[in-house]
């Protein structure tokens, strides 16, 4: 019999499915397809919060885990579970999927079916990814996401969307191949398919010193182009600009809200366990594709005069600090690491204390993770709000719209601040910690990617808040404004009430975070505190 | 007797086109509709299908059949030959039923085509089989005269003209070049057996014989890779497929082409397995010279039949590396020649979709360029999906059958540590997405209302093209079945080879 946790999980990720098909088949009118599918996803959303509740978050244990034989030939089994990692984005997923459909249901007038229905596929394969416990089932959920993402971009985007939907499914598609051929190695190398087994069974240790290494070298890089592809990391990053840009409001917030932590999941739930030796061999290029992010995402971001395209290279940049922490934690995998490490100050430190920072660096990325989704999410929403009125998102064509949208302009204003990281918010967590044990190991690089703190300032107030909402309102600079649903109006409206229902449960999220992380933060901490014990052993 | 009765698939069909040959002869009778010949064509592949499957079953299920069977000394009954015989005699009865309406339209000589149809079965049959270099010379030499003039059949059509005419001029060059290539095999080990001309090389000392393989093995490579499309043979494929009817080009580019591959996988596993060392970096050559050739092609073409042509090509490439890269004795079931069969069966089953939904367009539109396609999704929402689905395969999505294909042939790649060979297939895969998705997206993305009539399906087509989504899916979701099969059989085949 099974558990009501195993219920719980399994609903979660197969309800949106059967929401598929049920608006699929099922619904006739545009008005049923749309409440069925916002009901339908309340139900992953409170089995996921239910979920979070009940899971016992200092144990850290694997939980509601459901096994199953599909492959036996590979040894492949349709295994799922959470834990402490994979929980919050768990809910991060359902909430932003109901938010978006939510917000959908009143700005999608085209081809209403079809969307909901790949949005409910989409839901599928981004929890499936979370989920998985098996590197066949892994790959599945993760190359499925890429289709109604493709799909979503290239019916229902911009004007340029053909071009940025082909351009996101191409470049993922390469990562994720490359990403395959490290499954196999891997699978070959441990004789299992099964994520965690194949970590215990640490690939690659029975070789000599220069093959093992080699080997590892080469798995740690084909899951390193996956994964670098998808959050995206420096250099890798030149699909997202295009195809969030382009993506409906509702597709920007899943793609930056949950689809780019897939990337920085994999890197936590497979590269470190699975390679300590060569993941702390390349940490170098992992902290320095982070601290590179920060920085020139935050200029980039400075220089851009569309509104959309900036919050979108905001994501490079404040992806950026996720690849740091997961650097700089990575750096101590080994004890050669370590005492390279300790040494390098001069053995002012001990090997505990860079422990903790190590820690410390991973709640960061993890807590940047989640809050990341909802204030990025938060932005492209605010970003389609004014999208929807003005029909441009050309920065000089705004100015001095606090007084004339006062409500749109205070949530702004706190999304904006908890981006820029202001204490009282959520994103002030994740970057405190984030640096904070960065600057333990690899201070250089840590103190090169403040500067990009010091940017994100610059566009935040001088870009956003400066530009589009101080000063004189101009009423020459754009005489075209419609109110939400497409009616004429002289100048700017306010939000209404289903943009603002949508906006507040984010917006609560970040005053909450922000207040009191201790709850969020101690799912995240029981994970990280087993990797770093998993992989040096209880020390 | 008994050795007859594991002929029977090959009998079968020699009979059928035998029959429907001579009722034509007989009844000579050129306004006939052709529906009776294409039925009995039919009838001859479903009873010859039943007959292979059949001997599948009694391959894998009872205990009296677990070794392989010579017959004749010429033809060797095995699992290998037997999992890709029922595949290819169902993909021919798909083929039959979703395009004897397009066929019977466009001839008079109907009679004839079918026969041909049943006859080419019958070669691609015993060329699976053939263990000794005659036979398989016969084999493959009956498949290609019976193709070219399939490939030619519409002799009023300038461009069907064409397609048999190229294919034949590559083709006789080719097998020239085989046939020569086996008198330098024979003349270095005094045998045609396949299983003959490994002992020899066994007992004698490779470095006296090579001399002579090396150049042989090449040209008969120059014979199979025509047929298998493998550059730098393939020049004739596209146009053949392009201008040839499209129940030929459906068959030429699956069931033919998995015949190319599976005997050269035959000749170089049984009876070349000691030249392993020499023919690897050959083989690994070609095939990424294949793929790239092929998908570097087709990014360029405007005509979506084209297209497939040219991707088949590069498919080609990816199956070879299955070939390059086998591995007898290994624990992990990625031994290359599984790996190459589960390629072939998905590939099979996902193009004759791809070419179908071609050639619904082709009837409706009368045009198969990539402008037909726009806006299909509006038009025909089911052929859309369908053709989504199809591409996907292709281009290797997971839940879809051709991810299985690449998974396990880049598998093999990986566990012989040809990381060079497995990352040319990542920049391909990368490539090919672009101009699968490119159909998609035309499909989906188009926003233009004109000629937004609804394309129309014949019933029998339709449920064609559902097998082979189901097959797909099938395939996608659940291969346990097929890699037991495949890799029961790739294990029969390495072990008669080492």
């Amino acid at each position: 019999m099974a558990n009501a946790s195993q219920m719980a999980l399994f609903a979660t990720l197969f309800m949106p499915l059967v929401a598929g098909i049920w608006v699929l088949v099922f619904s006739r009118t545009d008005r049923a397809i749309r409440w069925s599918s916002i009901l339908f996803s309340l139900v992953p959303l409170v089995l996921s919060a239910w979920l979070m509740l009940t899971y016992d978050r200092d144990a850290g244990e694997l939980y509601g885990e459901i096994s199953a034989p599909w492959i036996p030939m590979l040894n492949s089994n349709f295994r799922i579970a959470v834990d402490g990692l994979s929980l919050p984005l768990i809910f991060l997923t359902t909430l932003l999927s109901t938010l978006s459909l939510y917000y959908s249901a009143r700005t999608i007038r085209t081809r209403v079916r079809e969307y909901f229905v790949m949005f409910h596929l989409l839901e599928l394969s981004m929890l499936g990814v979370f989920m998985a416990l098996d590197y066949v089932l892994f790959y599945l959920f993760w190359e499925v996401s890429l289709v109604p993402m493709y799909l979503l971009i290239g019916i229902w985007g911009g004007q340029n969307r053909s071009y940025a939907s082909i351009k996101f499914f191409i470049y993922t598609l390469v990562g994720s191949v490359a990403m395959l051929l490290a499954i196999l190695l891997t699978y070959l190398a441990t004789g299992t398919f099964d994520i965690l087994m194949a970590a215990e069974a640490q690939p690659f240790m029975q070789l000599d010193d220069h093959n093992r290494l080699l080997l590892g070298s080469l798995a740690f890089w084909g899951f390193f182009l996956g994964f670098a592809f998808k959050v995206p990391s420096f250099p890798f990053h030149t699909w997202l600009p295009d195809a969030h840009t382009e993506a409906p409001t509702a597709g920007s917030v899943i793609l930056a809200g949950v689809l780019l932590k897939l990337g920085a999941y994999g890197f936590l739930r497979i590269i470190l366990p699975t390679f300590p030796e060569a993941s702390q061999h390349w940490a170098w290029a992992v902290i320095a594709v982070g601290a590179v992010a920060i920085v020139y995402g935050a200029f980039v971001c400075v220089a851009q005069s569309d509104l959309k395209r900036l919050i979108a290279y905001s994501s490079v940049s404040h992806m950026g600090y996720v690849m740091l922490g997961i650097g700089a934690a990575s750096l101590v995998l080994t004890q050669d690491g370590l005492n390279a490490v300790v040494g390098k100050f001069s053995d002012a430190v001990t090997a505990g204390q860079v422990y903790d920072s190590a820690v410390m660096a991973l709640n960061g990325a993890t807590l940047q993770m989640f809050n990341h989704g909802i204030i990025t999410g938060a932005l492209f929403l605010l970003v389609g709000i004014i999208y929807e009125r003005a029909h441009t998102r050309d920065l000089s064509k705004f100015g001095g719209l606090s007084a004339k949208t006062p409500y749109f302009y205070g949530i702004m204003l706190v999304t904006a601040f908890a981006s820029l990281g202001l204490p009282g918010l959520a994103g002030f967590w994740a970057e405190f910690f984030t640096f904070r044990g960065a600057f333990a190991i690899v201070p250089i690089w840590a103190a090169f990617g403040t500067i990009g703190i010091v940017m994100t300032a610059v566009y935040i107030l001088w870009r956003i808040i400066q530009n589009v909402f101080l000063g004189e309102y101009d009423s020459d600079k754009l005489d075209h404004w419609t109110d939400v649903d497409g009616r004429h109006v002289d100048g700017p409206t306010d939000m209404v009430f289903f943009e603002k229902l949508t906006l507040w449960p984010l917006v609560i999220g970040m005053f909450v975070i922000g207040v009191y992380p201790t709850w969020l933060l101690s799912f995240f901490n029981t994970a990280s505190v087993r990797l770093i014990m998993f992989v040096i052993g209880p020390s | 007797m008994e050795q007859f009765s594991l002929l029977a698939p090959e009998i079968l069909l020699f009979t059928g086109g035998l029959v429907i040959f001579l009722i034509d002869v007989f009844v000579r009778d050129r306004t006939d509709s052709g529906r009776g010949y294409a039925t009995l064509a039919l009838f001859t592949l479903g009873a010859a299908f039943i007959a292979s499957l059949f001997q599948t079953y009694a391959f894998f299920e009872l205990e009296v059949a677990q070794k392989p069977v010579a017959v004749l000394n010429m033809l060797e009954i095995d699992l290998f030959a037997a999992l890709l015989k029922a595949p290819i005699m169902l993909v021919m009865i798909l083929i039959t039923m979703a395009g004897s309406t397009y066929m019977n339209k466009r001839t008079e000589r109907r009679g004839e085509f079918w026969s041909f149809f049943v006859w080419v079965t019958m070669a691609m049959s015993a060329a699976l089989s053939a263990s000794n270099l005659i036979m398989l010379y016969v084999a493959i030499e009956f498949l290609s005269i019976t193709s070219y003039l399939l490939a030619g059949f519409l002799r009023d059509n300038q461009r069907s003209a064409e397609a048999g005419l190229k294919y034949f001029l590559y083709g006789a060059v080719a097998s020239a070049a085989m046939l020569y290539g086996m008198t330098f095999v024979y003349g270095a080990t005094g045998t045609l057996d396949l299983k003959g001309i490994a002992a020899h090389i066994a007992a004698n000392d490779l470095s006296v014989l090579a001399p002579a393989l090396l150049p042989a093995t090449m040209f008969v490579m120059v014979g199979l890779g025509f047929k298998a499309t493998l550059a730098p043979f393939f020049q004739w494929a596209p146009d053949t497929y392009d201008g040839a009817p499209t129940p030929v080009t459906i068959y030429l580019s699956t069931a033919s082409k998995a015949i190319g591959l599976a005997v050269t996988a035959r000749v170089f596993v049984v009876s070349m397995n000691a030249l392993l060392v020499d023919w690897v970096p050959v083989m690994a050559g070609l095939s990424i010279l294949t793929m790239t050739m092929g998908n570097l092609m087709a990014l360029r073409q405007q005509d979506v039949k084209r297209m497939l042509a040219y991707s088949s090509v590069a498919h080609a490439g990816y199956l070879l590396i299955g070939i390059t890269a086998v591995a007898a004795g290994t624990e992990s079931y990625m031994d290359g020649i599984n790996g190459l069969l589960i390629y072939l069966i998905a590939y099979m089953f996902t193009n004759v979709g791809a070419f179908l939904v071609v050639m619904v367009l082709e009837e409706r539109a009368g045009r198969t360029d990539i402008g037909a396609f726009e806006g299909l999704y509006r038009r025909a929402p089911a052929l859309a999906v369908m053709l989504t689905v199809f591409l996907l395969s292709l281009a290797g999505i997971p839940a879809t059958a051709g991810f299985w294909g690449k998974f396990f042939v880049f598998g093999a790649a990986v566990q012989r540590q040809y990381f060079w060979l497995a990352g040319a297939g990542v920049v391909n895969a990368g490539i090919a997405a672009w101009y699968y998705v490119n159909v998609v997206r035309v499909m989906y993305f188009g926003e233009r209302e004109t000629d937004a009539e609804p394309v129309s399906m014949p019933i029998g087509m339709g449920a064609v093209l559902v097998v082979c989504t189901l097959v797909v899916f099938w395939i996608g979701l659940y291969p346990d079945p097929l890699i037991e099969w495949a890799t029961t059989a790739s294990e029969q085949l390495l072990s008669v080879g080492s």
